[in-house]
Order: structure tokens, then sequence, then C-alpha cells
């Protein structure tokens, strides 16, 4: 099938998608934005994490066709040209990426938080933050990025 | 440092992000834009994909494989079996004997049968389930004392089912004390559970060869053993890695390496292979399990006397690392701690369960669990505080080893118990109120307070850094000084692997210290230089770090020679700040004057201080490169109702010799405690007949942000004489503490004698 949707604000589309692929995989092989990532597929770790319409989905868990005529934001999509997100700033500066394969997921996810809290506690934080899986860190830099993206947001 | 006093050119701004600084990692703004290439995003014009097909018995004969109705699907390009291997038909770490793909039998459920390559992954998927394989299965052996002791057991390899056994006899064997504590200890199967998964993309080359962009921790054993498995001269597998995401051990062993190269050189077309989630729990090894036997013998003040223990180490169907996996459980048995009489013996087995290897803490996480969990037990029966009994027995500079080794370094064991025991505690539970998201349970709903208690405890874990038992462990970096742009810029060509642990960044801050120049780009890893050797033992700051300093001093050296000859000047002069500078004459000139349009381009191979093999009957040599040690202190609350743990704190003091780039030190802490929170009381691959029963994120649960408590970090820089820049090796030694440290909290909570981890809820009612 042929597949239109909204990416990054751009109108893209694919052909030949098979009906079973799921968004990630459009996104990831079909459009040449590989940002998000396959950690599980199984919507248990959140690397895939991408707005859909403005909400956060696991897009390992969205039907690619149910995308069709929609909009997503996806992590290469945050950052104005050369000038990140304050979110994915904080997240460098604070050291809170090592391997950095959930690090797009936590990106989205931390990004949605922000919007919807300019200054969540560390419970809302964690809360927030519970289903996106990192292996590397320990969480305890992830927090610090995230307490510095806020503090940066409530600033500006 | 002297100032200049006079100059051609002021040194206007010192070099930042040297060696003790932390500048940010050279990839972290790719990786928070999406834009880091890992090995699961590679994408090339006209290619294909690989899937495999497993077995799905532990143990099982083949009878015949028919591959006709897979070959028959539209989009499938290749099919391959055993018959298909062009070279050898075995690979293996240690020993070669894993199948690329089974040859007529198969000895754990997952081995790889046969792989496909397809137009869609999807195509492939359904041509791998069109292959018929007619099994006689068998009867499993899973019991790794079984494996060992049992005459009835099958013999599962040639050489008998005991990878490798290991005595350790030190002191006097018939010595006996008046208190002694026994104990019997468990420790589940641990997943790695890196998030990247096991892929990469495999291209055919004109020559015949082969190019692999591959996530792996050891470019160039992947190379040597791909290579014999094609039937190919290595130079003709050209191996570069790709980003990984994350290794832990579980990438140290082939996976897809050869069954992509395989499929690319049959179909003339490149190849990608990635694993779900799910076939990556089948496709890598695990941390092995372990049941130990111990008898510590002691005074009645509590000075140890002996230590006594049998330990026996699951490795599954293949031998993978197994051999240094005991190597590591059995000389580090007894824990830092002083210790005149020591008995032990570790086996390391095949049985019919998941192959096992190398993680994080490799054959120490499985032996601190046991030697930690006695000394708890020696200060209960004693009434001696568990830091204080630690403390007594703790080892320093010049205790032996059970080895016979002498720790020849600083061993700060005592101090770093007191200083984890002097941070202070958490604030009690509120009596009040209650924020579910802070109790055990959590959203969940299961208490608010009532059933809820707290308990502290302590863990301490030695860790040996660098390949041990004579094993010639070198690093080969090559560094390229150039003017570009009118500044002097360093390039650094190593083939070591950056798993995330930012090597990257502490290659550069190497470099920018030893040449004083700001900029300095890194190389992709690649087998076009020499080996790195492995992203594994705590060893790539030491090795790869102590042969990028090297090959900086060899440059560096040539460029003052230089700078002599150019400026007809004698004496000693250093570079710093981009200029070649005199203690007497100050700023001389700028390097980039000296250096004009040459390159200076020096590649140099470095080892650590050689080690030797340890004597077979009693365990007795110079077998380690140097200890490290950390210390844990974990406050949990238990719901002693439902058996639920939260854990509160977990702070950690850890000696690192020196703190290269301190941030990325702490982050490795950080994370290293988390996996050993995992083991402590969430994370097991459940394994019943030899079968897997959780190989999911659903099943298989790692801490989340919620699961992990703030950790408190106290980073001591004692200088070990015999390293770079006195640096100790960091990533492992929280990983081996912070496990005991947790199971001695819970016990203290609860009252309970928990002796196997993953401690369950069941572990805690009662009702296991």
């Amino acid at each position: 099938m042929r597949l239109r949707c909204k990416v990054n604000g751009e109108a893209l589309e694919a052909d030949d998608v098979w009906p079973g692929e799921s968004l990630l995989y459009v996104l990831r092989e079909r459009m040449g934005l590989p940002g998000s990532k396959n950690a599980c597929e199984q919507g248990e770790c959140g690397s895939c994490t991408v707005y859909l319409d403005g909400v956060p989905v696991c897009s390992c868990l969205v039907a690619a066709g149910q995308v069709e005529g929609h909009e997503v934001t996806t992590v290469e999509g945050l950052a104005e040209g050369e000038r990140l997100d304050p979110v994915q700033q904080a997240f460098v500066e604070k050291g809170a990426v090592q391997c950095g394969f959930c690090t797009p997921g936590l990106i989205v996810a931390t990004h949605d938080l922000l919007e919807r809290r300019c200054q969540p506690s560390d419970p809302e934080i964690r809360e927030a933050l519970a289903g996106n899986l990192c292996r590397c860190t320990g969480y305890e830099k992830i927090l610090d990025a995230v307490r510095l993206a806020a503090d940066r947001k409530a600033a500006s | 440092m002297s100032r200049p006093t006079s100059a051609p050119d002021r040194i206007t701004t010192p070099i930042s992000g040297g060696v003790g600084a932390s500048p940010p990692r050279p990839d972290g703004t790719l990786k928070v834009k999406g834009e880091f290439a890992y090995s699961s995003d590679m994408w090339i014009d006209d290619m294909l994909w690989g899937a495999t097909l497993r077995s799905p018995h532990p143990y099982a004969r083949i009878n015949s494989v028919d591959l006709t109705e897979a070959l028959k699907v539209p989009g499938v390009h290749a099919v391959l079996t055993h018959d298909d291997v062009p070279g050898q038909m075995l690979f293996g770490l240690e020993h070669t004997d894993q199948p690329v793909l089974a040859v007529d039998i198969v000895r754990y459920q997952g081995e790889a049968i046969a792989v496909v390559a397809a137009d869609h992954p999807e195509t492939a998927r359904r041509a791998i389930a069109k292959i018929v394989v007619d099994y006689d299965v068998l009867e499993p052996l899973t019991d790794m004392e079984e494996a060992v002791h049992s005459t009835d057991a099958p013999t599962l390899h040639p050489g008998g089912n005991v990878v490798r056994h290991l005595p350790i006899r030190r002191g006097d064997q018939e010595v006996t004390a008046p208190v002694v504590i026994r104990g019997e200890y468990e420790v589940g199967m641990q997943d790695q559970a890196f998030l990247g998964p096991e892929s990469g993309l495999a291209v055919p080359a004109e020559d015949g060869g082969i190019d692999l962009y591959i996530a792996t921790q050891w470019l160039h054993v992947d190379q040597k053993q791909v290579a014999a498995c094609l039937g190919l001269p290595p130079e003709k597998v050209r191996l570069t890695l790709a980003g990984v995401g994350g290794a832990f051990g579980a990438r140290e062993d082939l996976s897809m390496q050869v069954h992509a190269s395989m499929l690319a050189l049959r179909t003339g077309r490149p190849v990608k292979m990635v694993y779900s989630r799910e076939e990556s729990f089948f496709g890598h090894v695990h941390r092995h399990p372990a049941k130990m036997y111990y008898e510590h013998g002691a005074t009645r003040d509590g000075k140890l006397v002996y230590v006594k223990a049998r330990m026996f180490l699951d490795g599954g169907a293949y031998a993978s690392s197994t051999g240094a996996v005991v190597a590591n459980a059995a000389t580090l048995g007894v824990g830092p701690y002083e210790v005149p009489n020591v008995s032990i013996d570790c086996w390391g087995t095949y049985t019919n369960n998941p192959p096992c290897g190398a993680m994080r803490g490799f054959g120490a996480v499985q032996a601190a669990f046991a030697y930690e969990s006695q000394m708890d037990k020696l200060a209960a029966e004693l009434g001696l505080d568990p830091v204080d009994v630690r403390v007594l027995n703790a080892m320093s500079e010049g205790t032996a080893m059970p080895t016979g080794q002498i720790i020849d370094s600083p061993a700060p064991v005592a101090e770093l118990l007191r200083r984890v025991e002097a941070m202070p505690l958490p604030d009690a539970a509120p009596t009040d109120s209650y924020d579910l998201r802070q109790l055990p349970g959590g959203v969940s709903n299961t208490t608010h307070g009532e059933g809820v208690v707290r308990g502290i405890g302590y863990g301490i874990g030695i860790k040996n850094v660098c390949f041990s038992e004579g094993f010639d462990d070198f690093s080969t970096a090559r560094v390229r000084l150039e003017i570009i742009a009118g500044e002097p810029t360093a390039m650094v060509h190593t083939a070591a692997a950056e798993v995330g642990q930012g090597l990257v960044t502490v290659q550069a801050q190497i470099a920018r210290t030893e040449l004083g120049v700001e900029r300095v780009t890194i190389h992709p890893a690649d087998t076009q230089v020499g080996s790195g050797g492995s992203t594994s033992a705590s060893r790539q700051t030491y090795v790869t770090g102590g042969a990028v300093k090297a090959a900086c001093e060899k440059v560096r050296g040539m460029v003052l020679d230089l700078a002599r000859e150019r400026l007809d000047i004698d004496g000693e002069l250093r570079m710093e700040g981009g200029k070649i500078v005199s203690d007497r004459l100050g700023v001389l000139a700028a390097v980039a004057d000296v250096l004009g349009d040459d390159a200076i381009d020096e590649t140099v191979e470095w080892r650590h201080r050689p080690t030797e093999a340890l004597d077979p009957t009693t365990g007795q040599g110079f077998a380690h490169v140097q200890y490290a040690f950390a210390v844990h202190r974990a406050v949990v609350d238990v719901d002693v109702d439902l058996g639920l743990v939260r854990v509160v704190a977990l702070d950690c003091a850890q000696d690192v010799g020196k703190a290269i780039n301190p941030d990325a030190v702490v982050g490795q802490i950080h994370g290293g405690s988390a996996q050993g929170l995992g083991l402590a009381v969430m994370e097991e691959i459940q394994v019943k007949g030899g079968k897997i029963r959780n190989p999911s994120f659903t099943d298989y649960l790692i801490p989340t942000i919620l699961d992990m408590p703030p950790m408190k970090v106290d980073v001591l820089e004692l200088a070990d004489p015999h390293a770079p820049y006195g640096l100790r090796g960091v990533g492992e030694p929280p990983t081996i503490s912070s496990t005991p440290a947790i199971v001695a909290a819970i016990r203290a909570a609860t009252g309970l004698a928990i002796a196997r981890v993953p401690v369950r809820p069941e572990d805690i009612t009662g009702t296991a």
C-alpha cells in the first residue's frame, strides 16, 4: 500500500508498504529516519517513542496504516538545525547519554513531560519516564538532565 | 608550572578537555539528535534481510532439514545450512566448540540451524517458518552439579562435561577454627539486556572478501573467527565498528557475523540482520548461574582463619569464556579479605542450558554474593557489626591473595567501607503521609506503609582488571598529528570498541594532554589498524588508553626533535597549548610553524605488565594485572506481606586510581550499581528443562527509573604505580558489590536467611 503522512513537518509518502509493518519500521527503513530505536519492538522499552498527532506513542506498536493522513514528530524533528532542543542540550551536558540507544525515546518522553509540566518533581519525572528503559546510566544523570532542561525552560 | 618569560607568541588559551576533565562525549550530539548510526541503522541500496532458524529443543538429534518450501517463497534469495559454511565449521572464544550452523545435533534451545536472505524481513521470517526439520528429541542435561559428578549424564562434548576445574590451595589445608559458618548460595541466570539488538550489515566486496559493519566488543577477535569460518584470509574480512547500543559482555561472542557474511557472499548482495528482542535472548551468552557451597572458619573475635568453597558455574551448551569466568570466581572467591588458609574448587560445566559467558563482573559477581553473605552470617553469629567484621579482615597493600599474588598497589578496602558507612542515611519513611511512588509496589497501590520494614546492608567486591593468566593482552594506537586550517590537529585511530562507556572521549583527552593540542578527532574503529583488544575486563582505558598515551609520546618526541632541528636549539622541550615550550626560554614556536606541511603518523602496540598462568593443581601464580574495589551500602523498604522490595538508597565508594574523566567514572558506577540491583531483586532468565520461559522485556524485568534510588558516589583516587596515569579499571566493581549489599539490607529488614538471587517475592513471604 501507499502511505502518506506528515513527518517532522514534511509531507512524506512510502510505497509498497506491507500492511503488517509498524510505524517504526516505515520511519526507519522507508523514510530514512532511523533515529527512533528498535530495542524491543514490543512496547516495553520506549526507545521508539515518537509524537503521533502530538501524543507520545511507541511507534513499534502503531501499525503503519494507522498513520495515514496523520502527523508524526520524531527525535530528528526536535532540533532547529544545529540548535539543539533544550532537552537534547541538557542530556549532552549532564552526561545522560552513554550508549545512547534509549536516548531518542527518552528525549521525546522528556520533551512531552516538560510540555505538560514545566517544573516536575523527582517522583513526577520518575513516573513520567518509567516506560523508558536505560541499561547504561542507572538513570541518575538522566534525572540531572531533566531537571536542568526544566530549569532552563522555566527561565526562558 | 612556570610561565614563559619571553615568547614569539603567547599561550593564550590553555588546553581544556584533557586528562582529569570531563569534556562532553564527541558522539553525544549525534546521539541526542537520533543521527548516530547504530549497527541496526545500517542501510544500503539493494540490501537483503537475513533471518535465522533456531532449535526449539535444548537437546536433539537432527535427522533431516528440508529447505524445499522455504526456497519457493517469492523474494527469498538464499537458504543456507551447515553444508554451506565455506570454512571452519566451529567457532568460539576460548574453545572452538560451537557450530556456525548446527551439524546433526543441537545442544541448546535457540541454536542456529539455517539462515535465509530475502528482500523483506517478514519474507525471511516466513521462509524460516517453512523449513522442515526432523528431530529426535533427547533428554537434556540441565543440572550443573550432575554434569560434573554424575556418571549417568550424557557427554555433551568430546572432552566431557567439565569445561574447566580450577583448584586453589593455600596455607594449611587441615586447619580448624573455633567458629565455623556454612552456607549454600545460588545465583540465577542474568541477561546483559543491552538495548541495541545484535545486528549488522555484510557487504560483499569485489575482491571476493567481505566488509562487515558490526556492533561488537572486539573487532579483531571477530575478524579472526569470521575469516576462519568463511575460509578467507583475514585481510579479506574487513570490519568496521558500527554504533554499539550497549554490550556488558554480551557482544564478546559472535552472533550474526558469520551468518550475514555467508548470505552476502552467496547472494552477491549486501545482507542486513537485526535480531528481535526475543531472538536476542537466544542470540547471546548470559551470566553463569552458580551454585556455591561455602565454609568460613574464624576466631571468636571474628578474624578469618580459613575459607573452603566448592563452586559450580553453568556454562551451558558451549564454552564461550567459561574458563576465564571460572578463574575469576575461584581466584577472587574469598573476596577482598586476608585469609591465610584457602581451599577452593570451582567447576565450569557444559549442560544443555543456554550458553553462558561474559557479563560485567565476570565470575566475581557470583563469588561476591556468596562470600559477602558469609561475612554477614559471621557478623551475626558473633554479634559483630557487619562493617566492623569486614574492616577487621580487610586486605590492604601487601596482602597475599589466595593465589599467592601479593597486592602491590593501594587496596583501600577498610577506607572504602568507612567512607560509605559515614555517608548520611536517607530520611525515615514518613508515618503520617505516603507517596505511592516511594513505597514497595509503587502505584500498584499495594500498601500505604503497613507491613513495610526498613533494612541497611553492606557489600564489597573485588575485581581483576585486564586479561589474566599470561594472556598477551595489548592494544594498538595510531596517532597522527598534522596542521589543518592552521591548527595542530591530532587524529587517534584504534580498533577498540566504544560501546557507550566513553572510550572515545577518553582517547581524545589523553591526546590533548600528551600533545598539548585542542583539536582531536577520533577515527572510526576498524580492522585497518592493529587490535585494540577486547572492550571487557574493565580494561580499555587502561590498555587502549595506555596505547594512545604511548603513541602520543612517540609523536611528541618526533615533533620536539623536529623543533630542535628547525629551531636549532637543545635541551628539554614540551608541547603545550599548541606551542613548543622550553622551561628556560618559554614559548619558542607554534607547533604549526614547526610542523608546516608535514604530518607525523605513528602506530604503537602497548602491553600492560605480564601475568602468568595459574598452577593447575594449586591455583598459585601471579595471574592478575590489577585489582579494583567498590563498596555499596543499600537501604531497602520491604513489604513483608507481599514480598515486594523498594531500594531506597544505594550509595557507593570506589577507588579508581585516577579519574581520567570524573563524570564518566560516576556514570559507570551508577550504571554498574543498577545492574547489580537488577540481579538482587528483579532479573533472572527463567530456565526450565533447558528452555527459556521469559525471553522478552515483558517478562525479563530490568530496573526502570522508578526502581532506581538516588545514588551517592564517593570516588577515591589512589594511584596504581603500574598503570597509565595511575588509573584503575572502573566498569565492573560496582556491579559486584551492589547485589550483596541489597540482599544484606533485605535480610536486615526481614530477619530472613536469603541465600539466592534474585530475591523473589515468594522468598520473602515464605511461599516459594
